[in-house]
């Protein structure tokens, strides 16, 4: 499935500045190794160990909790949108 | 003090769909706290202030600095070296006499901050660095205190309004910050101006609304906003039962 995938500012520094990209993956967890693959230390920026998530970051399927649609094994569809964001500290 | 004078000040509210008289007296009469007087809190205070909230209470520690100047239009470059509180206070006075401006120039710590929510209607985050972010956000919830919090970097923001209990907290989200260097700043990354500004301006149609009753909150939605791209965002974020600072409050 290809998807868009939008970034926080954090996310940028390894996708050479760029706040929304497309890539594909059946679910999260593929989403983010072919991440991985196009934009080396990627997944350093989103996990903290093996299947766990930052505390500091949150994953939105469709502007959805992705959580509830099944974490990171949700049924991704072509077209949709997957908002990674960053708590952000700014101000 | 509802007199024509008033009743001319505030006219353009008086006007606006889903507001009346008594939005406006509800206004006049509302306490906002507002922590941090510098990108977000410049723009977040002018628009408290120009609305008529009765009492504002602006509190920061530090001194106007020549790399503030983009973003705190609060302060001109002959308020360098000065308290940002106390030059705060003096604007916001300025900008309308109608408001009692209590400036404070002190830091928010885990010893005060209590102090400061429990007599507050509504208080706005404005604050730089997670551990200011999250002591406001644990103090809101402690004290029952309704906060919008918001976060900018670079040319982005994000925020939502917490209603402790009633929807997700800033812990529901993002239970935890990052460590220490793990994360850019403002210095490294650097910061609009513009977008500060609205997210400050956003912040402040939050608590406005909230003292009114008007329209509804960011309560449950995050908004998100990226200038680079002119692409809004709004997702769905929900209380986690399991939230370290407010998953014991019951709805």
């Amino acid at each position: 499935m290809v998807v868009t995938v939008r970034l926080s500012t954090p996310f940028r520094e390894v996708t050479g500045g760029k706040g929304e990209v497309r890539s594909e993956g059946g679910t999260p967890a593929e989403l983010f190794d072919n991440m991985e693959n196009s934009y080396p230390g990627f997944k350093e920026l989103v996990f903290e160990g093996e299947g766990k998530i930052h505390d500091y970051v949150h994953i939105f399927i469709n502007g959805e909790d992705y959580r509830p649609l099944g974490g990171l094994e949700s049924k991704l569809s072509d077209g949709d949108v997957v908002s990674i964001l960053f708590a952000i500290s700014g101000g | 003090m509802w007199n024509e004078n008033y009743k001319k000040r505030y006219a353009r509210h008086l006007t606006m769909p889903s507001w009346n008289e008594d939005a406006q007296k509800k206004i006049s009469r509302a306490k906002v706290l507002i922590v941090g007087a510098g990108g977000l809190g410049s723009a977040a205070s002018l628009f408290v202030a120009a609305a008529g909230v009765g009492t504002i209470v602006i509190v920061d520690s530090d001194t106007v600095e020549p790399s503030n100047l983009n973003r705190q239009v609060l302060f001109t470059p002959s308020d360098i070296g000065a308290s940002k509180a106390e030059k705060a206070g003096d604007r916001l006075k300025a900008l309308n006499p109608d408001c009692e401006v209590l400036a404070h120039d002190i830091k928010v710590d885990s010893e005060n901050a209590g102090d400061f929510f429990k007599d507050a209607d509504v208080a706005l985050d404005c604050t730089d660095g997670f551990p200011n972010k999250y002591l406001l956000n644990d103090t809101a919830v402690a004290t029952g205190t309704p906060l919008a919090h918001a976060g900018v970097l670079a040319w982005s923001g994000q925020m939502f309004f917490i209603e402790p209990g009633k929807g997700p907290c800033l812990r529901c989200v993002f239970p935890n910050p990052p460590p220490e260097g793990k994360y850019p700043t403002s210095e490294t990354v650097g910061i609009l101006g513009a977008v500060a500004g609205m997210f400050g301006s956003l912040q402040a149609a939050e608590a406005i609304k909230f003292i009114a009753g008007a329209g509804e909150r960011l309560v449950g939605r995050m908004l998100t906003f990226d200038a680079l791209y002119m692409q809004w965002q709004t997702v769905k974020i929900s209380r986690d039962e399991k939230c370290p600072a407010c998953g014991g409050i019951k709805p």
